[in-house]
């Protein structure tokens, strides 16, 4: 790897603006709830006892060290709610961004193989939605889902149920309002590798013996590879934090990450324990981030 | 293509964008329902646009929401800006992966741990919320994506325009400004208006980082759907759905306009 | 004869008002090797389209091995295809791509290891089998749409401007290779290309196409030698074209501007508008004596021989070649030979 060159004065000014910015709304912010979260939770305001003061020594800092308190860890471990809180992110955000994958595939490839004159505007129609307000369009399926919603209305006027389904307040109903509200950033990125496919390659395993089915399996799909991948980060990643879908569309039943963050912090005032439980989320993120763009580094350094 | 295949495209394309588009027809619908209840259509009605037009706590949270946007838009597109010129051209200086991590995270980051960040720094440093503790929690949160926003296209850009710019007698700044500029200049429109967008529509670290006299359009309106359906709420969504829509029309048109003068049909 | 193997009849087709083949027919044989010659645009891609599958005609049946291949998707139809730019499995390395066709077949993983196996060696590529496509050059590449195309032990295989991407040098090389392999597989090759080098170099036969009709279908000698039609002796190598009228009496000769050209007339009638295309290597070049007079304007060396551009009259110039070691300069008045039989006397198209 080469040296770590250093900034001229020029580059310095440029990068200072941003550098001071995150700095200070982003880096310390995160060391002040890291440093919360190994402190001992008091009911008071700020509800937690501060560790460092400005005066302290290096010896005291050292000494004060010394009382870190980990019960706020090792609470996130034994706490059950936190734990299935995670799991049961992890499994809603999974669920949610396989449905998407499902209902956006199709979708994708219709738009791809359009006629190239309606391309663009097929894209912009399906990618509008996402400039609309998020708040308002997870709201628009409350009216839909209700007990006293279009969809059990349409259903018992059909006489296919005689009484109305629990559909709102429910976690099926949190992952209908992610895969709607996700829907654009999974289609657009599929859509990019499906349009970008070389059609000569389609005719040339159907020219091989492939049948349509068999080109779809053994060619279309795998080159698309980098599209799902895209695709489900882009839903995935979000849905695992989401605040407001669960808050809106789930029941008490329904168990966010997010939301458990969220009470923890307004309601119960157990400020410890949701900046360890945040610091644990920003680990779990924030390292597949660092090691892709090493990745891509790497790969300059091959490219040169 | 054959028939079939292009009949199974259409049907796709149909059920894909009714998916997409009934429920926000459906909310524009109901605003105009006389009736209070969804389930029951009492006739065609604009009261409760004209209701919206006498709450004057919303119509004062879509000035705070409106201010907040335009501000904090502007200044996350210049720190996006000069972030992504960092990380596109000053090579691998020291720190870099600290800048790029803490410049990125907040994309994978759940707002809800960014916000929750912000009010406690604010907070241990008694920092009184209000207004400018929400345009700063809004930079913070949108700088990222104006960064990566600018960063792809000054990847994409081509570094011997600059170079043949330097060639004829322009600075280094010179070079970037009347050249690599230019070029940018669209990602940068769409970052300003992804920054601009991405406020609007805040919730989550709005909830946390603003005070009691600056509460957003989004916060008023959360307060109300908790509660339930409400005509009035139909009635504003419809009205800022209408106002996307008119401007996405309105790119649509201009970028159409730009691609016909460009000989591009 | 028997049964040719591909039989065209008739094929037309239309892409909105633009016509791509108007009533083409044509036999391809067993073992042939064939080619589609014509400018871009002339039909040719189409119709190698139509055969193995990617497009269906308007009008018109094609058949092979007398079995009608109409509404038989491409891949039910015993045609392999080449693509002009390849078209390699970006996501399969290059065993896999060759593999590929034979594992749609079934059969077992010996049988289709030993196969791949003996395509990898027939084109030089047994040390390749593992690489991936990105990493390999043009002219492996190459090789490996061949291998992957005669994998499924096609009975014919189309190829579409095979050699297009390749640089000169490599293409010459490669010419032999393809007309080497052709051999050894025994398969009919149908070659569609741009090149009459190419076209001459490689085929058995070739049929010139162009505007969507097949204006001549012979071998390449009878092509370069008597070309049917104006346009075909313009495409295929260099010729003058001598207009001029047709005179029967005694030795048939075409009455030009400048002087008798003799010729063989043909079934045309005495007096008959016509032309006359004579190769600048059949027209002799002598310093005096008898002949057609005229003078250098300029010359190109090319080496076997040098190419001359003479007048013979006010607005008239021939292209002549002279053999190598002759010296000529600007200026010089030489005299032209036309021996009989040098040209090819062309009716006036309407």
């Amino acid at each position: 790897m080469s040296a770590r060159r250093r900034l001229s004065l020029g580059e310095r000014l440029v990068i200072a603006a941003p550098y001071l910015w995150i700095g200070a709304f982003f880096l310390a912010p995160m060391l002040l709830i890291a440093k919360i979260s190994v402190s001992q939770s008091v009911l008071a305001r700020p509800p937690y006892r501060p560790i460092f003061e400005p005066s302290d020594s290096l010896a005291a800092i050292w000494a004060k060290a010394q009382t870190f308190s980990f019960d706020a860890y090792r609470a996130l471990m034994s706490d059950t709610l936190y734990l299935e809180s995670y799991l049961s992110s992890l499994t809603i955000a999974a669920v949610s961004t396989l449905i998407a994958l499902i209902i956006a595939y199709p979708f994708a490839l219709a738009m791809a193989r359009a006629p190239e004159r309606l391309r663009p505007m097929l894209i912009g129609l399906a990618a509008a939605p996402f400039w609309t307000s998020f708040l308002i369009r997870v709201y628009a399926w409350i009216a839909l889902l209700k007990d006293d919603g279009l969809i059990n209305n349409a259903l018992m006027a059909l006489g296919l149920i005689s009484a109305p389904l629990q559909m709102f307040a429910t976690t099926g109903a949190v992952v209908v309002g992610i895969v709607y509200s996700y829907l654009p950033f999974m289609l657009l990125p599929l859509y990019a590798a499906l349009e970008r496919q070389d059609p000569s390659l389609r005719e040339a395993a159907a020219d091989l013996g492939a049948s349509p089915a068999q080109v779809f399996l053994r060619v279309t799909l795998p080159l698309s590879r980098e599209g799902v991948i895209a695709g489900a980060l882009l839903v995935f990643i979000p849905a695992v934090g989401e605040f407001v879908i669960p808050d809106l569309l789930g029941g008490s039943e329904t168990l966010m990450i997010g939301r458990t963050l969220w009470n923890d912090f307004f309601s119960n005032h157990d400020w410890p324990a949701a900046s360890a439980a945040a610091i644990a989320l920003v680990a779990v993120l924030m390292i597949p981030l660092l090691l892709w763009e090493r990745a891509r580094l790497a790969d300059e350094d091959d490219a040169r | 293509m054959s028939a079939a295949a292009s009949w199974a495209r259409r049907a796709t394309l149909f059920i894909g964008f009714v998916f997409l588009y009934a429920p926000i027809v459906i909310l524009a619908v109901m605003s105009f329902n006389a009736s209070r209840l969804v389930s029951v259509w009492g006739g065609f009605s604009t009261k409760w646009y004209a209701a919206l037009l006498e709450n004057e706590q919303l119509l004062h949270s879509a000035k705070i929401s409106l201010a907040a946007a335009l501000t904090s838009a502007t200044i996350a597109t210049l720190l996006g800006l000069l972030a992504a010129i960092s990380l596109a051209r000053f090579g691998r200086f020291r720190t870099r992966m600290l800048f790029f991590g803490a410049v990125h995270a907040p994309l994978v980051l759940p707002e809800v741990v960014l916000g929750l960040a912000l009010l406690t720094c604010f907070v241990a440093f008694g920092v009184g919320r209000g207004f400018v503790t929400l345009v700063i929690g809004h930079v913070t949160l949108t700088m990222c994506f104006t960064t990566v926003a600018i960063l792809a296209a000054l990847r994409d850009s081509d570094p011997a325009l600059e170079e043949a710019a330097m060639d004829l007698g322009a600075t280094p700044l010179g070079a970037f400004i009347r050249v690599a500029l230019p070029q940018i200049a669209p990602a940068i429109v769409t970052a300003y208006l992804l920054a601009f967008t991405l406020s609007l529509d805040d919730l989550v670290i709005a909830s946390f980082a603003t005070g009691p006299g600056a509460t957003t359009l989004p916060m008023r309106i959360y307060s109300q759907v908790r509660l339930g359906v409400s005509p009035q709420i139909n009635a504003i969504s419809t009205l800022l759905l209408a106002l996307v829509a008119v401007a996405l029309g309105l790119a649509a048109l201009v970028s159409s306009g730009r691609a016909r003068r460009d000989g591009k049909w | 004869m028997s049964a040719p193997l591909l039989s065209i009849k008739g094929v037309s087709k239309k892409f909105g008002a633009v016509v791509a083949l108007e009533e083409v027919s044509l036999d391809v044989g067993a073992g042939e090797f064939f080619a589609l010659l014509g400018p871009s645009g002339c039909g040719k891609t189409t119709l190698m389209r139509c055969i193995a599958g990617f497009e269906s005609p308007d009008a018109g049946t094609i058949s092979l091995s007398v079995v009608d291949l109409s509404g038989v998707p491409p891949y039910r139809r015993p045609v392999n295809m080449m693509f002009q730019s390849y078209a390699l499995f970006p996501h399969l390395n290059v065993f896999e791509n060759i593999a590929f066709g034979l594992r749609r077949q079934g059969g077992t993983r010996d049988a289709i290891d030993a196969r791949v196996g003996e395509l990898l060696a027939m084109t030089q590529l047994s040390a390749f089998g593992h690489r991936r496509i990105d990493e390999l050059s043009g002219g492996q590449k190459q090789r490996v749409a061949l291998a992957r195309a005669l994998a499924p032990r096609p009975k014919m295989l189309l190829l579409d401007e095979p050699l297009a991407a390749l640089d000169r040098k490599l293409r010459e090389e490669t010419q032999f290779q393809l007309k080497e392999i052709q051999r050894l597989t025994q398969t009919s090759f149908v070659i569609v290309t741009h090149d009459q080098d190419e076209a001459l170099a490689l085929a058995d036969r070739i049929a010139v196409m162009r505007a969507g009709r097949v204006e001549q279908v012979a071998g390449p000698m009878e092509i370069y030698d008597r070309p049917a039609t104006r346009f075909v002796a313009g495409f295929v190598g260099e010729t003058n074209f001598i207009e001029g009228r047709l005179d029967r009496n005694g030795a048939a000769a075409l009455v030009a501007e400048f002087g008798r050209i003799p010729c063989e007339p043909g079934d045309l009638p005495d007096g008959a508008r016509a032309t006359l295309s004579v190769r600048p290597e059949r027209i002799g070049v002598a310093r005096e004596g008898e002949g057609i007079a005229g003078f250098v304007e300029n010359f190109v060396f090319r080496g076997e021989t040098t190419l001359l551009r003479v007048r013979v009259a006010r607005d008239i110039v021939l292209r002549a070649a002279a053999c190598h070691g002759e010296r000529h300069a600007i200026g010089d008045s030489v005299r032209l030979n036309f021996p009989p039989g040098a040209g090819t006397l062309l009716a006036e198209e309407t």
